[in-house]
C-alpha cells in the first residue's frame, strides 16, 4: 500500500485549492477524482471569483481558461411578462484586480489541476473512494473501487463535493434532505460574440449577469440566472428540492419556461444549445454545517455546506476552505499530530474568515424562506404590480393613486404580513 | 516477450459533427480517447505479459497533447510509451504514417527485439485500415489482420483466429510478427490501483523529426499520396413504413408479412420440409 501525507477526495475547487497548499507546503499529496479529469464532473452557475481564486493561484487570470470579466449585475423580478429590473456597473470592474469573470468549471478546473500537478501534485483520475481506512478509531487512508486500491494517508480531506456519501459514511455528516438541497439546471447556449455584446450593452469582451426572481422559479425558493460568456450565453435556474417533489416539476420545466419569458427570449434569440447540465447545490446554510473535523480528517467545499446562496458565492468559500484545510494538515504533519484537537484549527480558521461569518450572518435565512413560501409568489407581482400603476399615465392625480397602490398592497398581503415579512427579513439578510 | 503497441489518439468520432455549409470535421470541444480497436490490442499485449513476461512498448504519433493518450494508456500496465511528434510529421496520410511508425519500430527492434506487433484493425476517425499492414510490409514482419482471438504464442509462432466476410480462420505466422485487432479479441480491463498511480506520474518520451535519420520526402504532406476531395455526411435514413395495428390486427400482420417476403427480407427455406405443425 503506497502511503501520502494527504488525500483529497475530489478534484474540484476545494479539493484543488486544498491540493495545492498541502504540496506547496511540502506534502506529497494525492487527489482522487471519479470524473475523466477534474472539471469533467463539476458543475456550477459559471461565475468565478477574483480574490479567492488569486489566493489559490496568484494572479491566475494572466494564464487561466476565462470567460468574460464581470462588469455589470442585474436584478430582475419578474412577473408574468412583466418585469423590474435593476442593476450596478462598473467598467473598472472589466480590468485588474476584477471582481468576478465568467467561467466553464470544465475548462477551468482541468487548469487548476494542471496548477496543482506542477506543484507536486498526483492526481489519479476515474476512482471512486468507497470508504476511509481505519486503524483502531484513527482514519489512516482511503479505499479506493480499483484493484489493490487501498491508500495510506496521516490526513484525509474529504472533498467530495455535493453528495456527501463518504462523510455521511465517516459519521461527520447526515445525509442531504430534500428541503436542504437545491437542484438546478442549466444551458450553454452559443451566439456570436458581437451579437451578446450587444444583447448587454457591453464593449468587447466584458460581461454581464442577471439574476432573475419571481416567476423564473413559479415562485419557489430560489433563482434564474443568466450570465455571458466569450461566445455563448448560459442560462440556468436552480430551487431548492422539496417543492419540485411536491408538484411534480422538474428543473426542466423551470428552464424551459424561464425561456420563455418574452424579456429572456430576445436575448437568447438565434442561439444554439451547446450544453446541458444539472446539479445539486447545498442549501442547509449554518445550521446544518456537519462536523468538520475528526482526528485525520477534515470537510471542505460543498461538502461541508459552505454555500451562501443569496450572494451567489459557492466555488470561493470553498477554494478558502480547501487552502486552509491543505494548510493545516501540512502543520499538523509537520508537528506530528493529527488528532482532532489539531484538525480544529482549521474550524477555528474557517469562523475567523467570511466563510462561517457569512455563513452565520444568514443563518435565519434558510428557516426565513422555510417558513414563508409566499415571499417569492406575492412580492414579485405586486412590485410589478405597483410599478405598472405608478408608471401608467392615464389621468389620475398621483396622490390617488398612490393611495390605489397602497390598497392594493394590502390586498395582495395583509398589513400585520407585510410588517411581519419586513421583520423577518430584516433578521435573516441584514 | 517484447511487444509494441501501435496506438492512435482520436476524436471521439460519435461526438463529431459536420459543418454542412463546409463539409469539413467539426472538432472544437470533441474529446480525444484511445482509438477503441487499438485499446484491444494493448490489452491483448498485457495479458500475454502477464502470462509469458516481458515487455509493453507504446509507439504513438500525433500532436503534443496525444501525451494524455499515452498517460491514460500506461494505467494498463504498459512498460513505456513513446509519442512521435514534430511538426514535419503533420498532415502525414496512412501511407507517411506507417513510414514514421515504422522508422520507430525499427530503432525499437536494433536494440530490443521485438516479437509481437498489435495495431488496432483500423482507426475510427479515417477508417483506412492501411497503418498496421504499412508498418509490417515496411519492417517485413508477416501480418495477421482482424485477429479475434490470439489462440497460442510460442517462442517463434503466433496462431490467431481472424475475422473474414465468410466466417473465420486460424492463421498461424513466424515472429516476429503484426496482428491487427477487431474488438472481439478481448474485454478491457479496469485498471489497479497502482497501474494507476504509475501512470500519472508517468511521462511519455517524445521523438521528433531528428530523433531517427528520417526521410523527409517520406513523412508530413511531401510524403502523403493521398488527397482528400470532399467530406460530406451522407443523408439521414427516411422513417419506415408505419402500419397501424389497432383495429384489425390479423390482416394488418398479414399486409406486414407480405411486404417482409416481397422485399426479400424473410424468404421460405426451401430445405424445410412440409407438413402440419
Amino acid at each position: 500500500m503506497e502511503n501520502f501525507d494527504v488525500i483529497i477526495i475530489g478534484g474540484g475547487p476545494a479539493g484543488l485549492s486544498a491540493a495545492i497548499s498541502a504540496a506547496q507546503a511540502g506534502m506529497k499529496t494525492v487527489v482522487i477524482e471519479r470524473g475523466d479529469y477534474p472539471g469533467t464532473k463539476n458543475v456550477m452557475g459559471g461565475i468565478l471569483y477574483t480574490k479567492a481564486t488569486d489566493m489559490v493561484v496568484p494572479e491566475f487570470w494572466k494564464e487561466a481558461p476565462l470567460e468574460r470579466p464581470i462588469i455589470e449585475q442585474r436584478i430582475a423580478m419578474l412577473s408574468g411578462d412583466e418585469s423590474i429590473m435593476a442593476g450596478y456597473r462598473d467598467p473598472a470592474w472589466g480590468t485588474e484586480p476584477y471582481n468576478a469573470h465568467s467561467i466553464f468549471r470544465v475548462k477551468f478546473d482541468r487548469w487548476l489541476a494542471q496548477q496543482a500537478e506542477k506543484a507536486g501534485v498526483m492526481i489519479i483520475p476515474e476512482t471512486i473512494v468507497e470508504d476511509l481506512l481505519y486503524k483502531g478509531d484513527d482514519v489512516v487512508g482511503v479505499r479506493t473501487g480499483r484493484a489493490e486500491g487501498d491508500l495510506g494517508a496521516k490526513v484525509v480531506i474529504i472533498a467530495e463535493g455535493v453528495n456527501n456519501f463518504i462523510a455521511v459514511k465517516a459519521g461527520l455528516a447526515k445525509p442531504l434532505r430534500p428541503e436542504s438541497v437545491a437542484v438546478t439546471a442549466k444551458e450553454v447556449i452559443a451566439l456570436p460574440k458581437e451579437k451578446i455584446e450587444d444583447r448587454f450593452c457591453l464593449e468587447e469582451g466584458q460581461g454581464a449577469t442577471i439574476e432573475l426572481y419571481g416567476d423564473s422559479t413559479a415562485g419557489m425558493m430560489g433563482v434564474g440566472f443568466i450570465y455571458t460568456n466569450k461566445e455563448s450565453i448560459s442560462i440556468g435556474v436552480g430551487a431548492i428540492l422539496q417543492p419540485f417533489i411536491r408538484n411534480n416539476w422538474t428543473p426542466n420545466d423551470l428552464l424551459e419556461n424561464l425561456k420563455s419569458k418574452p424579456y429572456v427570449k430576445r436575448l437568447l434569440q438565434g442561439g444554439e444549445i451547446k450544453e446541458y447540465l444539472s446539479h445539486l447545490i447545498p442549501e442547509g446554510g449554518y445550521t446544518q454545517v456537519p462536523k468538520l473535523h475528526r482526528q485525520g480528517v477534515m470537510v471542505v467545499g460543498d461538502t461541508a455546506m459552505l454555500m451562501n446562496s443569496l450572494n451567489r458565492e459557492g466555488s470561493n468559500l470553498a477554494m478558502i476552505s480547501g487552502k486552509i484545510a491543505g494548510e493545516v494538515a501540512a502543520q499538523a504533519i509537520k508537528a506530528g499530530d493529527v488528532s482532532d484537537h489539531a484538525m480544529s484549527v482549521y474550524e477555528t480558521r474557517l469562523r475567523d474568515s467570511f466563510v462561517l461569518k457569512d455563513l452565520h450572518h444568514y443563518r435565519h435565512m434558510g428557516k426565513f424562506f422555510e417558513e414563508k413560501p409566499h415571499l417569492l409568489k406575492v412580492y414579485p407581482k405586486l412590485f410589478n404590480k405597483a410599478a405598472k400603476m405608478y408608471l401608467t399615465a392615464d389621468g389620475t392625480p398621483k396622490k390617488e393613486r398612490q393611495k390605489e397602490i397602497i390598497k392594493m398592497a394590502f390586498e395582495n398581503r395583509s398589513k400585520g404580513g407585510i410588517i411581519k415579512d419586513i421583520y423577518g427579513a430584516w433578521r435573516a439578510l441584514l | 516477450m517484447n511487444f509494441v503497441v501501435c496506438l492512435k489518439q482520436v476524436p471521439d468520432t460519435s461526438e463529431v459533427r459536420i459543418d454542412p455549409v463546409t463539409n469539413t470535421l467539426m472538432r472544437e470541444g470533441v474529446p480525444s480517447i484511445i482509438n477503441p480497436y487499438d485499446a484491444h490490442g494493448l490489452e491483448e499485449a498485457i495479458r500475454l505479459k502477464e502470462k509469458m513476461g516481458g515487455k509493453v512498448t507504446i509507439v504513438s504519433m500525433g500532436p503534443p497533447q496525444a501525451k494524455e493518450a499515452l498517460k491514460k494508456a500506461m494505467t494498463y500496465g504498459a512498460d513505456r510509451a513513446i509519442l512521435l511528434s514534430d511538426r514535419a510529421f503533420g498532415g502525414s496520410d496512412s501511407l507517411a504514417t506507417a513510414y514514421i511508425l515504422s522508422m520507430a519500430l525499427q530503432k525499437i527492434h536494433e536494440t530490443e527485439p521485438i516479437d509481437l506487433v498489435f495495431a488496432g484493425k483500423e482507426a475510427i476517425d479515417g477508417d483506412t485500415a492501411q497503418t498496421g499492414p504499412g508498418i509490417a510490409q515496411r519492417l517485413g514482419f508477416p501480418q495477421l489482420t482482424y485477429a479475434i482471438k490470439v489462440r497460442e504464442l510460442t517462442d517463434t509462432t503466433v496462431t490467431v483466429e481472424r475475422k473474414t466476410e465468410s466466417g473465420r480462420q486460424i492463421v498461424q505466422a513466424q515472429l516476429p510478427a503484426l496482428l491487427t485487432v477487431e474488438k472481439e479479441l478481448n474485454d478491457l480491463r479496469y485498471a489497479s490501483l497502482p497501474n494507476m498511480m504509475k501512470a500519472a506520474a508517468y511521462e511519455p518520451e517524445v521523438w521528433d523529426a531528428k530523433t531517427l535519420p528520417f526521410d523527409v520526402k517520406q513523412m508530413g504532406l511531401k510524403g502523403s499520396p493521398t488527397s482528400v476531395s470532399r467530406i460530406f455526411a451522407p443523408p439521414g435514413r427516411s422513417g419506415g413504413e408505419i402500419f397501424d395495428a389497432t383495429k384489425d390486427p390479423a390482416s394488418i400482420a398479414a399486409t406486414v408479412v407480405q411486404k417482409l417476403f416481397q422485399s426479400n427480407i424473410i424468404m421460405v427455406n426451401p430445405l424445410a420440409k412440409g407438413g402440419k405443425r
